[in-house]
């Protein structure tokens, strides 16, 4: 074989077609772009994890307990190290007086030694030296801004007023996600006691941060502590395990991305497929001359392989240059989310990896109308026929090329996945669509031509015809644009199924504001200030702690230490917050049994109700004892009925409902839910009971509405960011295919014209075939995104889908302009040129 | 004279669907080296058809076709695309150049093929070219010339490899008379030069009269079979 030849050819061939091939590789620069951007990202994270290991934990190890450690913990913690830093957590209201608005917040006092490794970052950022020596406060610096705070203000927590030494910026291991839950405010350990909030009610969380002496085998404490777990009830975190979550986090999330920027890469091959498919048939003549002054089949085919080779590894190079760079801005994305500070480098693996991807997925896409080359006869030199590339290839040919395809798509997500079965669903998901979208095309394409009414104008008819004419672009765009607007439509409507189910804002009669940690001497005094305010009082629940102590006769520890046990641990080792009452709630319904209202006799079992999901987690059924621990008494029960609970609402909701008459007089405390009318009174009563009874914690329901919305809105910007690219790929095959068909379009046109069209006439011919196809293309993709969503929600969110209609009205006025649009550029320059130099132009 | 071409009992028929139509209906003739012949017969008679199965472009349904020497029928596509290389010359109707390449460059197509040394074929195409008269438009894309410039591009490329047998297919078809005539005479005088034999496949009348031999078709069959020059009638076989 004459390489030199061929190699002289390809260039050759490929001059007047150059422009036409940037298209078809703008397809393979973006998918790779995505690619390079989103591996490059991850190494450098990683990276990062690796530099910053000890700073993620800001000590060598935590340990962390719901109650005092007990001394034999302590005794242990002693033994490694004398260096240890303590911090007591809780959720409490923070009063700022100067603006007169008290929100909840995650208070943190803390021993001065903390952090060991890194800094508390502040402002000024000398505060978090000053802070303990001034019995000072350090606020969250976003809410600082938020609430036109200066250094000197105060913020009040229960009972003690602390002077604003500083602002926080970032804490050792925390991201700005931690401030998602409500600002934090740490304040010096030494005087917490004296807030007044330790015996309240609230939940604390007691943390120890210990710095290892040198020397200390940090396996064999791991191992130690995990032996005293159990029996002591901790939790401990080293830096290695905090290093391994961290990381592991990144890599789904990384892994996640990637998949979606793989999409991106494989609309890119379809449209390299579709491309070298035009391109082919556009090369039958000039193959079949070449075969006739005597090109082998393999010449022939190699001058086209070259081709798409170098097309594909020249986008590849573009694409991995092009992501390097856009991965300097991926961390202004993800900052918030990820606790170390991200330090950026080249990976050359990750342009490496790119590259290959590139290139394989360019070749592997072109092979299918590439092996057709091989199939071209010289004969049609002498005849000129319309060939089907497709029916030239060998039945075996084109099974063996599809499956090396779906092996190789299974592969690269298998290596994202980490999961095979993930992998092969996602090649499966990814198929269906793929093969309804084909299959769509293939109906529109017979519809259009079976249906088309005689009586329609010749335009319209035109128009239409275009629809299924030979060079037709309906399949290509079918593909490429439904499947980005499939996935990008998705996000959208999963974000606004999330959104919706908590978002109760303006619907009457549901709560919008919650106080809770109410104890029993304060009930009757909240209850006045809310009607001192004309807020209605909808819930005033009691609450009762208790934990489980026997299930079935069986001891709790006991389940715990069996290995064979089906009952979860969380279930079996919380702390339940349960309560009492004579009658079902609207938020629940009864799904078996009875549901007894009230008990009166003591010392025999009581009947109770339990939550349908924690009978499964449970393992129990109607029937069953259960024995509680209500804070120091064992009180026996069974279950009389089952109930299903709507969660999604934020009244206070149950596992466990004992009847009236038996727990009134356990030591309790309140959840009141009430409806104010607007923001201002939702503003003034929480300031009114905050400054009454500072340990009751007040959820104002817009409010977490506000900042899930504002951290959905954050997480699905930066999958849609790594979406969008599947959105521009597929408008680039969408440019790429209606360029290569821009000669087929233009002889029409300009024989139309020859024939006396007017401009308007071929110009509404245009609008008319890309008005269609946008519109098609955007039903399509968006019924598939709501089929998909609809999945989503059933099987991932167990929430039932309903479609918002403004969304999906938006983005179909969206589509079909960027589709006319495009379709539009594609025939510029045809009316205003006479029609032989357009016909030379484009030869 | 020894026979460049040789068909025996050539047939070829086209299925569609159920329906078969045999264009070539068992053919035998033999043509000699350095002779001049002209295929003639009315649109749809198997001119075309009967040119690629000589040619190595198709198969046969049957019969045997020996193209200077070697029985092709029998080769494989790549196989016959070696000999077309080396000893057979094309000219077609519609020209068939290349788009993508210009007029030199097509002209140098069959000899670079071969893997020969650019400089030599360069010189040997820019010749070829000069004696067809475009010795000054080696540079331009088929879409800069005209049809007849266009003929004359493929003219010479069908002659670079030196082949032992030219086949064109109604070379003046798509050209004007004047053209035309100027066209006949370069494939008369590349053939005379170089010794090639020629076979022709025309439906006009003048151009098959200026070869040494006219077979005449009809319905896939060799209606006559007569020598120009002389004025002897052969029937095929």
């Amino acid at each position: 074989m004459s390489w030199n030849w061929i190699f002289k050819m390809a260039w050759r061939d490929s001059r007047s077609n150059r422009r036409k091939l940037f298209l078809y590789m703008a397809a393979i620069i973006v998918g790779v772009a995505a690619q390079v951007a989103i591996t490059s990202f991850r190494v450098n994270l990683n990276e990062s994890i690796g530099n910053q290991a000890k700073e993620l934990l800001g000590a060598d190890l935590e340990v962390d307990r719901s109650a005092p450690f007990q001394p034999e913990l302590q005794a242990y913690l002693d033994s490694l190290s004398n260096d240890q830093a303590r911090m007591l957590s809780f959720s409490s209201m923070a009063y700022f007086p100067k603006t007169e608005i008290a929100r909840l917040s995650q208070i943190m006092a803390l021993e001065d030694d903390f952090p060991y490794y890194g800094i508390i970052e502040t402002e000024p950022s000398n505060a978090a030296d000053q802070y303990i020596k001034l019995n000072g406060a350090l606020v969250d610096q976003s809410i600082m801004q938020q609430f036109d705070l200066t250094i000197g203000d105060s913020v009040k927590v229960g009972l003690i007023t602390y002077e604003i030494i500083g602002g926080i910026i970032d804490i050792p291991g925390q991201s700005m996600a931690n401030t998602f839950l409500g600002p934090r405010v740490i304040i010096p350990y030494q005087n917490v006691e004296e807030t007044g909030l330790l015996e309240r009610g609230s939940r604390l969380e007691y943390t120890t941060f210990v710095k290892y002496q040198p020397g200390t085998d940090s396996e064999l404490v791991v191992e130690e502590l995990d032996a005293m777990r159990d029996s002591l009830s901790f939790g401990f975190d080293d830096v290695a395990e905090r290093q391994d979550e961290v990381g592991e986090a990144i890599i789904y999330l990384s892994n996640f991305l990637n998949l979606i920027g793989f999409i991106a890469l494989l609309l890119g091959g379809i449209g390299v497929a579709s491309s070298i498919f035009v391109y082919v048939r556009q090369k039958i003549s000039t193959v079949a001359v070449l075969r006739c002054m005597g090109a082998s089949s393999n010449q022939a085919l190699m001058i086209y392989l070259i081709q798409a080779t170098a097309m594909g590894f020249v986008g590849s190079l573009i694409g991995a240059i092009a992501g390097t760079v856009i991965q300097l801005y991926l961390p202004v994305l993800v900052q918030d989310f990820i606790p170390v500070d991200i330090e950026l480098f080249i990976s050359w693996s990750s342009v490496g990896i790119g590259l290959i991807t590139g290139v394989a997925i360019s070749v592997l896409f072109a092979l299918i109308p590439l092996l057709a080359v091989r199939k071209i006869s010289p004969l049609f030199t002498l005849r000129s026929v319309q060939v089907n590339l497709l029916g030239l290839l060998k039945l075996s040919t084109k099974t063996l090329l599809t499956v090396i395809v779906v092996l190789g798509v299974t592969g690269y997500a298998w290596i994202m996945l980490l999961d095979l079965v993930a992998a092969v669903f996602f090649t499966l998901g990814l198929t269906i669509c793929l093969l309804l979208l084909a299959g769509f095309a293939v109906l529109i394409m017979k519809a259009a031509r079976r249906f088309i009414p005689s009586g329609l104008n010749y335009e319209w008819r035109q128009g239409l015809a275009n629809l299924y004419r030979p060079n037709n672009q309906t399949t290509t765009l079918l593909l490429t644009f439904g499947l980005g607007v499939t996935l990008i439509s998705s996000l959208y409507l999963t974000q606004d199924l999330l959104i919706g189910t908590i978002d109760f804002e303006g619907e009457e009669d549901l709560p919008n504001l919650a106080f809770f940690d109410i104890q029993y001497d304060q009930n009757d005094g909240v209850n006045e200030i809310i009607a001192e305010n004309g807020v209605e009082l909808i819930q005033n629940v009691p609450i009762v702690t208790m934990r489980l102590q026997s299930l079935k006769g069986r001891d709790v520890q006991e389940i715990l230490n069996d290995t064979n046990r089906v009952a979860r641990r969380w279930a079996l080792n919380r702390e339940y917050r349960s309560t009492y009452r004579d009658s079902l709630v609207e938020t629940e319904t009864l799904d078996q049994g009875e549901f007894i209202s009230e008990f009166n006799t003591f010392g025999e079992a009581v009947p109770i109700s339990m939550e349908k999901e924690l009978m499964g987690d449970l393992s129990l059924e109607i029937g069953d004892t259960l024995v509680w621990d209500v804070q120091g008494i064992p009180i026996e029960s069974y279950i009389t009925s089952v109930r299903v609970v709507n969660w999604q609402t934020p009244q206070p909701n149950f596992f466990v409902v004992f009847p009236a008459g038996i727990l009134e007089q356990a030591p309790q405390f309140f959840a009141t839910t009430v409806n104010t009318t607007s923001k201002d009174i939702t503003l003034k009563l929480q300031r009114d009971i905050v400054l009454a009874y500072p340990n009751v914690s007040a959820i104002d329901v817009g409010q977490i509405v506000g900042t899930l919305r504002d951290f959905l809105d954050r997480v699905t910007f930066v999958i849609q960011f790594i979406g969008l690219f599947s959105i521009i790929t597929g408008l680039i095959v969408l440019a790429g295919s209606a360029a290569t068909s821009r000669f087929q379009r233009i002889r029409e046109s300009v024989l139309l014209r020859t024939l006396g069209a007017m401009q308007k006439q071929v110009v509404r011919i245009q609008i008319i075939e890309y008005a269609f196809l946008g519109i098609i293309a955007a039903f399509i993709g968006l019924l598939l995104s709501l089929g998909s969503t609809a999945l989503i929600g059933y099987f991932y969110f167990d929430i039932e889908f309903v479609p918002n209609f403004t969304i999906l009205g938006i983005e179909v006025v969206i589509l079909i302009a960027l589709v006319l649009f495009i379709g539009l550029m594609n025939t510029r320059g045809i009316h205003s040129k006479p029609p032989l130099e357009i016909l030379r132009q484009e030869a | 004279m020894t026979k460049i071409l040789e068909v025996k009992e050539l047939t070829r028929v086209f299925k569609s669907g159920t329906r078969e139509l045999t264009v070539v209906n068992n053919i035998n003739f033999g043509i000699e080296e350095g002779t001049t012949c002209a295929i003639v017969g009315p649109s749809g008679s198997g001119k075309t058809t009967l040119l690629g199965l000589c040619a190595g472009l198709d198969r046969p349904t049957s019969g045997v076709v020996n193209l200077t020497g070697t029985t092709i029928n029998s080769l494989s596509e790549d196989e016959r695309a070696t000999v077309r290389n080396k000893h057979v010359g094309f000219v077609f109707q519609t020209f068939q150049l290349v788009p993508t390449l210009t007029a030199l460059e097509n002209v140098m197509v069959p000899l670079e093929l071969r893997g020969e040394a650019t400089s030599g074929v360069r010189k040997r195409a820019i010749e070829l070219l000069t004696e067809v008269g475009l010795g000054d438009r080696v540079h331009h894309y088929p879409t800069q010339l005209s049809g007849g410039e266009q003929q004359r591009v493929a003219i010479a490329r069908a002659f670079i490899n030196q082949p032992k047998i030219l086949f064109a297919d109604e070379p003046t078809g798509n050209l004007d008379t004047e053209t035309g005539e100027h066209i006949e005479e370069l494939i008369f005088n590349l053939n005379k030069s170089e010794r090639t034999t020629l076979v022709l496949v025309t439906h006009d009348i003048e151009l098959a009269n200026k070869c040494d031999r006219i077979i005449r078709l009809k319905n896939g069959k060799v209606e006559s079979d007569e020598l120009v020059s002389i004025n002897e009638t052969e029937v095929a076989g």
